[in-house]
């Protein structure tokens, strides 16, 4: 028994006491069972499994410490309005806040934050990191460190792009068929079904196969295939809206469809719409990771992170987790994303009980 | 009873007709390729003699309609015409390779479903509890990494830092059934990370939709214990939308097989997929591409039948 076991369990159990004593029922719970699960993983895994278990609740913890004192943070600076919503966000989407904040930080300043460029070759193949090369490098010697900023301009730049065409497009066919209705709203919704039952990487893979792999090809395929989604729901959210008594208003005033779409309908329809945009951003992410992957996302040179982590798969047969990296910074945003989007979701589908 | 066949029979045919429509976007995706199918195969370098030796191989001096009956006409008694790199029936890549596919994703859900099932009604019951929002980030998680991820990190850790799998997972027919399980334990176990966080949120969703309704309310107000609530008003009921969870799932299954299959190096049509659409092997990438669809859109049926047939009330369309 060394100090680190008597102290590990010591902090347990006084902590469990303290949240009993307090009537913290919740935290109680969680506190507790992970002292009992820990007897068993300490049991079978010894010291090292015990201090993994204190690294990812560490991790954990100050991932929490982060996303409340960002939460703070936003309820002092922002408006009072804003600050009102924030202020009762969960900590898991201030903390997708966070992180979003940091990747576009990423994003901007590449360039200054990178060291090296992306296509440089700095040192030797699959070279160990050292201080030059915070990661060590690539199969042909380029800076891992340096490729992971860059890749965060040039995969979620493309995501985004994508996601902004897709979304410009299926937000305005879907107001276009709920206001008009009739012949137009029927052909494209037939339209949309039809390309919905084709599932979207399969259908990719096919067109990427016939017009080839360049950026502006690979932007274009993508926000097609997320058009027929975003029309569905548009469609759906103004269907609701196009009923309302201020709409026939506006139609007995005269305003024609750009007016009643742009003015009347778009403005009611925000809220579902910015939280959808945020999910779709998230699929398109995982789809062009997904492509990019398989070697039919951005092309080499260009730094990207599914590609990364095809060309260093072969190191995790050597027990490196460096390959995993970028395939982690797709999680972490996509995580973050989703987190940012489901307090979108709850805050606007009332389900506040 | 006349009535259920019926709208079983016209959703059959609606599933049909998509499917149709489906090949015709998929043969007319192929006809607009930049010049043409025999030039875009030979390349730029290609001779005048050779294009058109190629295209009259191909039949390409047809017009279009009548090559796309011909062209489905043999998909359907399975005959998807010879690969163009190779030569070789493309039936024959395919026909050992979707049933390794189905395989794996019949090992993945048969795993899976009863997981997610099982954890989503938990979560639905035990709504904002500890357990439900561990379960939320958790799921959120997991359905936020792409497949590769999970992949490898179980390569990382189960088959690399333990060598209990094998992180590549080579299977052939010769094999012992159970020696096929232990070595698409890795691939079939990211997909049910994947699809079961999938799962359980919309079994979920479900169940707490179906526990706000009046029935619910009604016999909790006259007193029912909360248990037989569940065993008698609620469960029964959650069928439905849980065969219309599970299908759609299943059919989320097959698309994100290609993915681990790559991983793995596992012998499926996904792989086969990725390797033509990189050689630009058409005849290959529309028969399984057409394989895929007919696979996602027959799941989809499934699902709208198998929930108007537990779920009187869309018996009677309005």
């Amino acid at each position: 028994m060394n100090s680190f076991i008597i102290g590990y369990f010591a902090l347990l159990i006084g902590a469990s006491c303290v949240s009993v004593y307090y009537k913290h029922r919740t935290a109680f719970l969680l506190l507790f069972s992970l002292t009992l699960a820990s007897f068993i993983v300490g049991l079978i895994g010894g010291e090292a499994a015990l201090w993994r278990i204190t690294v990812a609740a560490g991790i954990i913890a100050a991932a929490a410490g982060i996303a409340y004192s960002f939460r703070e943070f936003l309820t002092i600076t922002l408006p009072r309005n804003a600050a009102k919503e924030i202020k009762t966000a969960p900590l898991t989407a201030t903390f997708g806040l966070f992180m979003i904040m940091i990747y576009m930080v990423a994003a901007v300043f590449a360039p200054i934050i990178a060291p090296f460029g992306q296509a440089e070759i700095v040192g030797a193949a699959f070279a160990p990191a050292d201080e030059t090369m915070l990661l060590g490098g690539d199969q042909l010697g380029r800076d891992m460190f340096s490729r992971l900023i860059y890749g965060a301009r040039n995969t979620v730049g493309l995501a985004l792009v994508t996601t902004i065409l897709a979304f410009v497009g299926g937000t305005s066919l879907g107001l276009l068929a709920a206001t008009k209705g009739g012949f137009i709203d029927q052909a494209l919704s037939r339209t949309v079904d039809v390309f919905m039952s084709i599932p979207s990487l399969i259908f990719s893979l096919l067109l990427l196969s016939i017009f080839g792999t360049n950026i502006v090809v690979l932007t274009l395929v993508i926000a097609f295939l997320y058009v027929p989604p975003v029309f569905r729901l548009a469609r759906a959210v103004a269907g609701n809206i196009v009923v309302m008594d201020y709409i026939e208003a506006a139609k007995l005033r005269g305003e024609g469809s750009w007016h009643l779409i742009l003015r009347e309908i778009l403005p009611n329809a925000a809220a579902p719409l910015i939280a959808e945009f945020g999910l779709r951003f998230c699929f398109v992410f995982l789809l062009i990771s997904g492509l990019s992957f398989l070697g039919l996302g951005l092309q080499p040179p260009t730094a990207d992170w599914g590609s990364m982590v095809r060309e260093n798969s072969t190191l995790i047969s050597f027990g490196e987790i460096v390959p995993l990296i970028p395939a982690a910074a797709i999680a972490l945003l996509t995580v973050s994303g989703n987190f940012v989007v489901d307090w979108m979701l709850y805050r606007s589908s009332g389900l506040k009980k | 009873m006349n009535d259920i066949l019926q709208i079983v029979i016209k959703r059959l045919g609606l599933g049909l007709i998509t499917l149709l429509v489906v090949s015709i976007i998929i043969f007319g995706a192929v006809e607009m390729l930049p010049g043409d199918l025999a030039q875009a195969v030979l390349g730029q370098s290609a001779t005048e003699e050779s294009v058109a030796a190629m295209r009259s191989n191909l039949g390409l001096d047809r017009s279009a309609p009548v090559r796309y009956f011909e062209w489905l006409g043999n998909a359907v008694t399975g005959d998807f015409g010879v690969s163009l790199i190779n030569g070789k029936q493309v039936s024959e890549l395919i026909g050992g390779r979707f049933a390794n596919t189905l395989f794996l994703a019949i090992y993945a859900a048969v795993l899976a479903v009863p997981i997610a099932i099982g954890l989503g009604i938990l979560a639905a019951l035990f709504r904002n509890s500890v357990f439900d929002r561990v379960a939320n980030v958790a799921t959120l998680t997991a359905i936020s990494s792409p497949e590769f991820f999970v992949g490898y990190i179980l390569v990382l850790f189960l088959a690399v830092k333990n060598p209990w799998f094998p992180a590549i997972a080579s299977i052939s027919d010769d094999m012992l059934f159970w020696d096929k399980l232990h070595r698409m334990f890795l691939p079939a176990l990211t997909l049910v990370l994947v699809v079961t966080a999938h799962m359980m949120r919309m079994t979920r969703a479900a169940i707490i939709s179906l526990l706000a309704s009046p029935y619910i309310e009604m016999a909790r107000l006259k007193g029912v214990p909360q248990r037989k609530i569940i065993t008698h008003h609620a469960l029964p009921n959650a069928l439905a939308p849980v065969i219309n969870v599970v299908a759609l799932n299943l059919a989320y299954l097959i698309t994100g097989v290609v993915l681990v299959e790559v991983v793995f190096v596992y012998p499926g049509i996904g792989q086969l997929l990725v390797d033509s659409v990189s050689k630009r092997d058409f005849a290959v990438v529309t028969a399984c591409c057409l394989i895929f669809a007919a696979t996602f859109i027959v799941l989809n049926l499934l699902a709208d039948i198998g929930s108007i047939l537990t779920n009187p009330r869309l018996r009677h369309p309005k």
